[in-house]
């Protein structure tokens, strides 16, 4: 639990941080709407958070002040499924998402509501329509590719904590992640990585690494190098050549046995 | 033991040895019985048999032409950047999925073909051949070495000692021409392994933006990468400055760094690393922000960031340089000076 | 005066003459003599080398190909090619030219895949061959220098393919160059040096991709096919081996002849194997260098290992632990120096071996029956712990990878692998000893008392007994057919003159190994025709 203490530590400092350089109003909308959404999130927050987080967000043993954390946060640990946390471990992994949208906002809402935090991005903010590709693979391999991989495949960290896989992760949940630097991953905040540059680099892991990616070469062997290339090639190239020697040197069949 | 009244050249032999055998028995349980005899196959009895082989095999080298005109087809009608959907194997390029499979099948079946051939219709009746000593009978090997001794003694190589030492000297320096040719392949390394771009007054540019960095750009667990300014990717020696002079940037709260040194030369917790692993020099930059440990991913050298950048962990055998930063008078981060020690890999002038 | 032999040209088919042409400028005749019926024992483990050979013809002649489009410079320019996501980086000509080879030739990219897979499955059937010819003995007198040559020509297909992936001068290869370049750096005195002369200058400079082209298309491949036709020509000068069986000695080969059978076997094999290569490459990704990116030496991707086949040296780089000594001014990088003297070493003990093994039996005779491997324990033993360490190392290598597919720490995998480089190769030597030993004494049950035959039969006194069928003379024959040595004795300390000798250490240590390969309990004694006649006299016969 540790781990866990010490991350949303950080992601609350991160979030503090930001704030004092974000532009000012960003986090703050109150309208009826949002006073409402507020209010549902609280109750939510007080059945499926309190217990760790404490019952206004302050933290406790269990679990870190969620104070200044942002929206964006609650929205990417809620929404990719790794909150709320289900056991101890190197590392909180992605699970089934048990909340909707609609609660997750209201939970991102609240937790916004005890102070000022990166909010959740717009549609407009994380889709990468137009964004240029090639510009988002440099950054990738500069800033990404080191822990997830050339291709976003994932890699390993230290003592069992790892990158995870990019595939499929939507690019909201993308964007957030760069922004919050969820768990162990650094934060890439929008003053040394621009809003455009992280379009870019969810353009190119979405033209590398999706169902609609293309792998002009055939099986991409999940994409992670030489590894699996060398497992293939004795498992299927070696044994498949080795299976025909024994085809090729076999004596042919009898007519009978004397 | 019939032989179905088909010839073998061998058979006489075989029978002659297995009769010796069963005398030999009597005193050796285990005695070599001899080469059985050969048995037929389907297709040395039945034409039909034979007449089916033949068709498999000519039809597996139809197979092969047909596959071959299907290679040139799939090559003049496919475009080359068409990608195509085939299942179980993704988006694929059309032209590398029929090119590689048309061929493969026009080898694969002339092969196919001729192994067929070989095992069903060509004659299986297998063949003793003797084996003769690999060395020379005591003649040959005796007529050998006196046809080099007459020769050698003909040269008077061992004779006139004069010659022949100023022979081996002469043989001896030849080769030294060869290897000072060698000696432009590059320059002497000097001292150029001792210093980067880096000195004092130069500003921390983001790799990312290519803008100079201030210091309240960088958020804590925020991580940042940085060239110096003036080192620009047209330059003709990019790689090779960057490769020395990259750097990572990160900020930790001024009170969890326990390296006094460490926290002198940071501004305010913002402190500068060289990217270049001290190992074998991989890029190393996997940093975990909550634990400040930085990994490398090609040997899993760990080195702590909030303390000194020591090694933890893997087969580093010193800490990550650190760059001293300051902030110049219009309030962005500067360099106060170059490494103070190599950066990347341990070499023997290191020190 | 020729009238005669002109008469008879005439009429002898086009095919002929021609031969007859060239017999008398080259004497095609007498060398066929012998050739032409050569004959090859038929046992599907000697295809492995085929395998190896048929693959290396792959790549020569797929590697020609792509000589014609690989551009080996390391200027600087602007992608503007059809692959999307790289238009207007920066890269290595290099780099370009390969994206151009996968993108914008027509099959470029199915004869790059061809070749890489090839030298994947190239490398690994060398392994398989040696190996083969390792668990039989077939490296015993007279073929010790074949040996070396097939140990020589694996070194020289690892540093061929190292030196050729290295080419298209991407983010994976160009660390791996980097590792290659920190690695030179560790070499006490001289490492600074090497490392300038081989790159030109600093790391990485605009030469090496050049000057790892010559070496990996001209001087090694060169130096390779001549090894290769040496090995071709040796292995038919001595014959092949042969398993033990009815009517094979020591004195003779059985099998099919070259002409007709192994030209159609062995040539169709080629064959079969670029068929099967070609169809890999059809379905299956290697190196994707496009999406790898172009080489900068400040950009990495996690997972950064070598081909397979060097993954045993990446293994023991990335288990060593961090050793540096700072001495007189001078650094002993011993983390990365022994790891880098320690890889040769792995190879070498495999190169030696055989000498080794001569001078333990001390046999000096010629052999052309080949070993079963239960029947020569020791050397089966010491086999499998070489693999095991060598299985150990490529973990080591991989352990990343194993970290995150199998949901383990890093941390972990590292130190399971600083503990079994130690013991799990002893561990392997010892169970495979049993093993071997185990199965020698069932052959050796099988000999006296014949096979089961899983019929159960009721005796008259209600005891139930398993009827075994007495074995063939073939399998008899077949199963005893090995030689079994004494152990060496230390000789007579007292020699003819009746003056005392002191026995040297290495006739001591000789005598030990000795002990080790052969003395009791290292091998169980075959059945003796006294132990047979004995037990199927008093059995009668079932």
């Amino acid at each position: 639990m540790a781990a866990v203490v010490v991350l949303l530590l950080a992601l609350a400092a991160t979030g503090g941080l930001y704030a004092a350089f974000a532009p000012a109003g960003k986090a703050q909308a109150d309208d009826t709407a949002q006073s409402l959404a507020i209010d549902e999130g609280k109750k939510l927050y007080a059945v499926g958070c309190a217990s760790c987080h404490g019952v206004g967000g302050q933290g406790t043993s269990d679990g870190p002040s969620l104070t200044g954390v942002g929206a964006a946060a609650v929205d990417f640990q809620v929404g990719t499924g790794r909150m709320p946390a289900q056991q101890p471990g190197p590392q909180v992994p992605k699970k089934k998402v048990i909340y909707d949208q609609k609660e997750i906002d209201q939970l991102a809402a609240y937790v916004a509501s005890l102070g000022p935090g990166p909010s959740v991005p717009s549609a407009e903010q994380s889709n990468p329509e137009g964004a240029d590709a090639a510009r988002g693979g440099e950054l990738f391999r500069s800033n990404c590719a080191q822990c997830h991989n050339f291709g976003g495949e994932g890699g390993a960290l230290t003592n069992g904590k790892y990158a995870p896989r990019l595939e499929g992760v939507t690019p909201k949940h993308m964007y957030e992640a760069m922004l919050t630097g969820p768990q162990n991953m650094p934060s890439f905040p929008d003053s040394t990585m621009p809003e455009q540059q992280k379009q870019d680099i969810i353009k190119y892991i979405e033209s590398v690494n999706s169902d609609e990616a293309a792998n002009p070469g055939g099986f991409k062997l999940g994409g992670i190098g030489p590894v699996s290339e060398g497992l293939f090639s004795w498992a299927i190239g070696l044994s498949a050549l080795i299976a025909l020697a024994v085809w090729v040197a076999a004596h042919t069949a009898k007519a009978r046995k004397s | 033991m019939s032989d179905n009244g088909i010839s073998h050249e061998n058979l006489p032999s075989s029978e002659q040895e297995s009769a010796h055998g069963e005398v030999e028995r009597a005193h050796d349980p285990f005695v070599d019985p001899g080469m059985p005899a050969h048995r037929p196959r389907i297709q040395d009895i039945d034409e039909r048999a034979a007449k089916r082989s033949e068709r498999t095999v000519a039809g597996l080298f139809t197979l092969s032409m047909l596959a071959t005109i299907g290679f040139i087809a799939c090559f003049v009608a496919f475009p080359v950047d068409k990608i195509v959907y085939v299942w179980p194997f993704g988006h694929v390029s059309a032209l590398n999925f029929s090119l590689g499979l048309t061929l493969g099948v026009a080898l694969f079946a002339v092969g196919a073909g001729a192994v067929h051939w070989a095992r069903t219709l060509m004659s299986d009746v297998e063949i003793i051949q003797e084996r003769h000593p690999i060395e020379a009978t005591p003649e040959v090997a005796a007529q050998a070495k006196r046809d080099f001794l007459q020769g050698a003694a003909e040269s008077g190589f061992g004779r006139r000692k004069l010659i022949r030492n100023t022979m081996f000297g002469a043989l001896a320096l030849v080769p030294l021409s060869g290897v000072v040719l060698l000696r432009d392949l590059g320059p002497l390394p000097e001292d150029k392994l001792r210093k980067t771009f880096w000195k004092k007054g130069l500003m921390l540019i983001n790799q990312n933006t290519n803008e100079p960095l201030r210091p309240e750009d960088v958020t804590v667990g925020s991580l940042t990468f940085a060239q110096p300014e003036g080192l620009d990717e047209h330059n003709e020696n990019f790689n090779n400055e960057i490769a020395k002079a990259a750097l990572m940037i990160v900020r930790i709260q001024p009170a969890d760094i326990k390296d006094k040194r460490e926290l002198e030369w940071s501004h305010e917790g913002i402190v500068a690393y060289s990217k270049i692993c001290t190992h074998v020099g991989c890029p190393i930059s996997l940093y975990e922000q909550q634990t400040h440990h930085v990994l490398c991913p090609c040997h899993q050298s760990t080195f702590d960031l909030s303390d000194g950048a020591r090694v933890i962990f893997g087969p580093a055998g010193h800490a990550l340089p650190q760059l001293r930063i300051g902030v110049n008078g219009e309030g962005y981060l500067e360099a106060l000076g170059d490494f103070d020690e190599p950066v990347g890999p341990s070499f023997w002038e290191r020190g | 005066m020729s009238t005669a032999s002109d008469e008879k040209s005439r009429q002898a088919p086009a095919g002929e003459r021609v031969a007859d042409w060239a017999d008398g400028r080259l004497g095609i005749y007498g060398a066929a003599k012998g050739m032409v019926r050569k004959v090859f024992p038929d046992h599907w483990s000697f295809m492995l080398g085929e395998i190896a050979l048929w693959s290396f013809v792959v790549i020569i002649l797929t590697g020609v190909y792509l000589t014609l489009f690989f551009h080996p410079s390391m200027n600087e320019v602007v992608y503007d090619g059809s692959y999307v996501p790289m238009q207007g980086v920066r890269m290595t000509e290099a780099y370009a030219s390969t994206l151009d080879i996968s993108f914008d030739v027509r099959g470029g990219l199915l004869i790059r895949q061809i070749h890489h897979w090839a030298a994947l499955i190239f490398v690994a059937a060398m392994l398989v061959h040696m190996m083969r010819v390792f668990f039989t003995g077939a490296f015993r007198k007279p073929r010790e220098i074949n040996w070396v040559f097939g140990f020589l020509l694996f070194v020289l297909a690892l540093f061929t393919g190292l030196t050729g992936y290295s080419l298209p001068d991407d983010l994976l290869s160009g660390t791996g160059v980097r590792f290659a370049q920190g690695a030179i750096l560790s070499t006490p005195i001289v490492g600074t040096y090497i490392s300038m002369f081989l790159f030109g200058g600093e790391f990485p400079g605009h030469d090496i991709v050049a000057r790892f082209y010559s070496i990996h298309i001209l001087l090694l491949p060169g130096i390779m096919l001549g090894l290769v036709v040496a090995h071709l020509i040796l292995v038919f000068y001595h014959k092949h081996t042969q398993f033990a069986g009815p009517g094979k000695t020591n004195n003779n080969v059985i099998g099919a002849p070259f002409m007709p059978i192994y030209m159609a076997k062995a040539g169709g094999f080629f064959f079969l194997i670029f068929g099967v290569i070609a169809i890999i490459s059809a379905i299956a990704t290697i190196n994707p260098v496009w999406a790898i990116g172009p080489y900068r030496p400040d950009q990495v991707s996690t997972g950064a290992q070598p081909d397979w086949y060097l993954g045993f040296s990446e293994g023991l780089i990335r288990v060593m632990p961090g050793w540096e000594i700072n001495v007189w001014g001078h650094t002993f990088v011993l983390g990365v120096f022994i790891p880098l003297m320690i890889f040769p070493m792995v190879l070498v003990v495999l190169a030696v071996y055989p000498f080794i093994e001569s001078w333990v039996t001390g046999d000096k005779r010629e052999h052309h029956i080949l070993d079963r491997p239960r029947n020569a324990p020791t050397r089966t033993g010491i086999g499998v712990a070489w693999l095991t360490w060598y299985f150990v190392m490529l973990v080591g290598g991989g352990n990343d990878i194993w970290a995150t597919h199998f949901h383990l720490s890093i941390n972990t995998i590292t130190w399971f692998v600083r503990i079994a480089f130690f013991v799990a190769p002893v561990v392997a030597f010892v169970v495979t000893k049993r093993i071997c030993l185990g199965l020698q004494r069932r052959d050796a049950e099988k000999v006296l008392h014949g096979r089961e035959s899983g019929i159960i039969k009721r005796l008259p006194h209600g005891e139930f007994i398993e009827v075994h069928e007495p074995l063939d003379q073939s399998a008899l024959h077949t199963l005893t057919a090995h030689e079994q040595y004494k152990p060496a004795e230390i000789g007579p300390t007292v020699d003819e003159n009746g003056v005392e000798r002191k026995a040297s250490p290495t006739e001591k240590l000789r005598v030990k190994l000795s002990k080790g390969y052969y003395g009791e309990g290292n091998q169980i004694p075959k059945p003796t025709a006294e132990e047979y006649n004995e037990i199927t006299s008093g059995h009668g016969h079932h």
